[in-house]
């Protein structure tokens, strides 16, 4: 249907005028300037997203998984933003945390005596990311906290009579263990991740320019802004064909873990 | 060299002695075998020596030197695990390595090292295999060339064997004793099996909640157990222990007399009981004599070619110069 959608010219604007379009949406899509930059900006998203929570979860999970005071309240709060409907974040993000005027940022950057920053005008594409990674953060922790409470104690012991300091301790035996946990979170998150669109569109909505457009916002701007069917179903096709591009890559790097 | 000195070593866990104030000697060279039930403390000693655990009072001196604050890795000693430890994303050559590999070893001594270790130990064929993909004598094994690669003063084993069925735990203490024979090295072996300790110790040291009842080669604690705890520990089947008046006509509050220094006849003797069950190993078979009127049951020793049956009656003599005698407090009477 999608696939039939996009060889037409089909816009809800003049729905009379269906007409058959041929590779017209795809040069159309593919000539836009936009196109690229949400290429570029889908990619910066799911990679940043993936370093910060994939580093980030390793630190806070080595941190947690030490028996510390009032721990199972430490992580019940580390949970919580999952469980946190992904526009509402958003909004506490714009209005209480990133906002130039009344954000918890803003007011830190007074308190030093530096201009607030305007976030999502100056920095639109960061904003969304750490935005996303917030959310993703919960999940990325839980999963490589489990796995690192598998690590055998016994093995550690053994590397640590061996020789192995801390360090080496981490790279020969905590990293190697906990690579079969990062595989499913980068995999997991990065189908999720590329279809992102909620938290751009009740922050930046795209912007500024096409700045933090990724190719999700790009095709429900066509569909819903211009009304365009036929681009947007181009799109669609587009985007499912190139996420299937980057699912092959990503199995192959990683999928080697996963035997 | 590996000579280790304990000096009124004391380990708590938050209020818990779990082991008091204990000396010990273990000279260079010598098989040294912890034994005692299960939660005495052996694994507790053997991981203070191996510096896992921190003291909580005394001194550890390895060769001299006190070592009761140096890190595990320093220390030069080397341990073996019940659970193997073994690094399960490297192959067994890495494993074999990981220490050298930590220590900085040249790549052409580490690859004369583990040639060497592999062949001592049957591995060259699974050098290039994970840990996953081996038996488990054979994982036993490369836990042990990861220990031997280091050249460490001292072995420290951890219940080696446990996880290991009957026929291959009997091979793998041939191929530790023989092991020890050839590197000369101290070793510290810890064992619930009594067996293993018998066969394999220079020195047994026979703990009780965290007290050394008794320190001895295996035969001077078989001949001449310390105390009644030692007495019932060491040995299979368990001496017999008698109270009452047949321990009072010896002079003592209670006897002990293992189960191959009674004489067992059909018609004359000094006890008489019925035969319970009866065990025949071939070349032995024991006896498990009841309504002696002396203790529950008494276990009996006799030659695999004794024609006794259940319920018959039997007359049971001990070797008097093969009696154990043991006071009020369970200590030995001279
Ligand atoms: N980390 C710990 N915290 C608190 N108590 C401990 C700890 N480790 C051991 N213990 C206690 O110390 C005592 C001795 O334990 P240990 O593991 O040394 O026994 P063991 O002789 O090795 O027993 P087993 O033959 O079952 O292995 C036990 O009572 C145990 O409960
Ligand atoms: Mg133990």
């Amino acid at each position: 249907m999608t696939l039939y959608y996009s060889f037409l010219n089909y816009n809800l604007l003049n729905p009379a005028s269906i007409s058959w379009a041929g590779w017209f949406n795809y040069q159309y899509f593919y000539t836009d300037p936009a196109f690229f930059d949400a290429i570029w900006n889908t990619l910066a998203l799911v990679l940043g997203v993936l370093a910060i929570t994939v580093i980030g979860g390793i630190a806070i999970a080595l941190l947690i998984d030490k028996p510390i005071f009032g721990q199972g309240i430490v992580r019940i709060l580390i949970i919580s933003p999952f469980f946190v409907m992904p526009p509402v974040a958003a909004l506490i993000w714009k209005n209480m945390i990133m906002h130039p005027s009344y954000g918890v940022f803003a007011d830190i950057s007074r308190a030093l005596g530096l201009q607030p920053v305007d976030w999502f005008a100056q920095y639109p594409l960061t904003s969304i990311i750490i935005i996303v990674a917030w959310q993703w953060l919960p999940f990325a922790t839980l999963i490589l906290l489990t796995a690192l409470q598998s690590l055998d104690g016994e093995q550690m012991e053994a590397a640590e009579m061996d020789g192995a300091g801390a360090v080496s301790r981490f790279i020969h035996l905590t990293l190697p263990h906990m690579a079969r946990a990062i595989t499913v979170v980068v995999l997991i998150q990065t189908i999720f991740l590329l279809g992102i669109y909620a938290e751009i569109l009740v922050t930046t909505n795209g912007g500024p320019g096409n700045a933090s457009t990724n190719l999700t916002y790009l095709i429900y701007r066509a569909a819903r802004l211009n009304f365009d069917i036929g681009g947007a179903a181009a799109g669609g096709i587009i985007a499912v064909i190139l996420a299937n591009i980057v699912a092959f890559f990503l199995m192959r790097a990683v999928g080697k873990n996963l035997d | 060299m590996g000579r280790i000195t304990l000096e009124a070593v004391t380990k708590r866990f938050g209020d818990v002695e779990v082991i008091p104030p204990l000396n010990l000697d273990i000279n260079d060279g010598e098989f040294v075998v912890f034994v005692g039930p299960s939660g005495c403390g052996k694994s507790t000693l053997l991981r203070l020596i191996a510096g896992l655990e921190d003291t909580s009072g005394g001194r550890i001196l390895i060769d001299g030197k006190d070592a009761t604050d140096t890190p595990p890795a320093k220390r030069g000693l080397a341990m073996v695990f019940q659970s193997y430890a073994l690094y399960p994303h490297m192959s067994v050559r890495k494993n074999i390595a990981f220490p050298m590999r930590m220590a900085g070893v040249p790549q052409d001594e580490q690859d004369r090292r583990i040639t060497s270790a592999a062949k001592a130990l049957n591995l060259t064929d699974y050098l290039d295999r994970k840990p996953g993909q081996l038996s488990g004598g054979q994982r036993q094994r490369v836990a042990i060339g990861r220990a031997i690669v280091r050249e460490p003063a001292a072995f420290l084993f951890d219940e080696p064997l446990s996880n290991l069925d009957a026929a291959l735990r009997v091979g793998m203490r041939l191929e530790i004793s023989e092991l020890h024979n050839r590197l000369k090295t101290t070793m510290i072996y810890v064992t619930h099996d009594q067996v293993e300790a018998m066969t394999m110790a220079d020195k047994i040291v026979v703990l009780r909640a965290g007290h050394i009842e008794q320190v001895g080669s295996p035969m001077e604690l078989y001949r001449a157990p310390k105390n009644l705890f030692v007495a019932g520990f060491i040995g299979s089947p368990r001496m017999n222990l008698i109270d009452g008046a047949a321990a009072a006509e010896y002079g003592a509050h209670t006897i002990g007399i293992r189960p191959e220094h009674i004489a067992v006849s059909p018609d004359h003797g000094k006890w008489r009981g019925r035969v319970g069950v009866s065990e025949h190993l071939g070349s032995d078979t024991f006896f498990y004599v009841e309504d002696t009127g002396l203790a529950d049951t008494i276990t009996v020793r006799a030659g695999g070619n004794i024609d006794l049956h259940h319920g018959d009656t039997v007359f049971l003599t001990p070797d008097d110069a093969q009696m154990h005698r043991f006071d009020a407090t369970g200590a030995r009477v001279a």
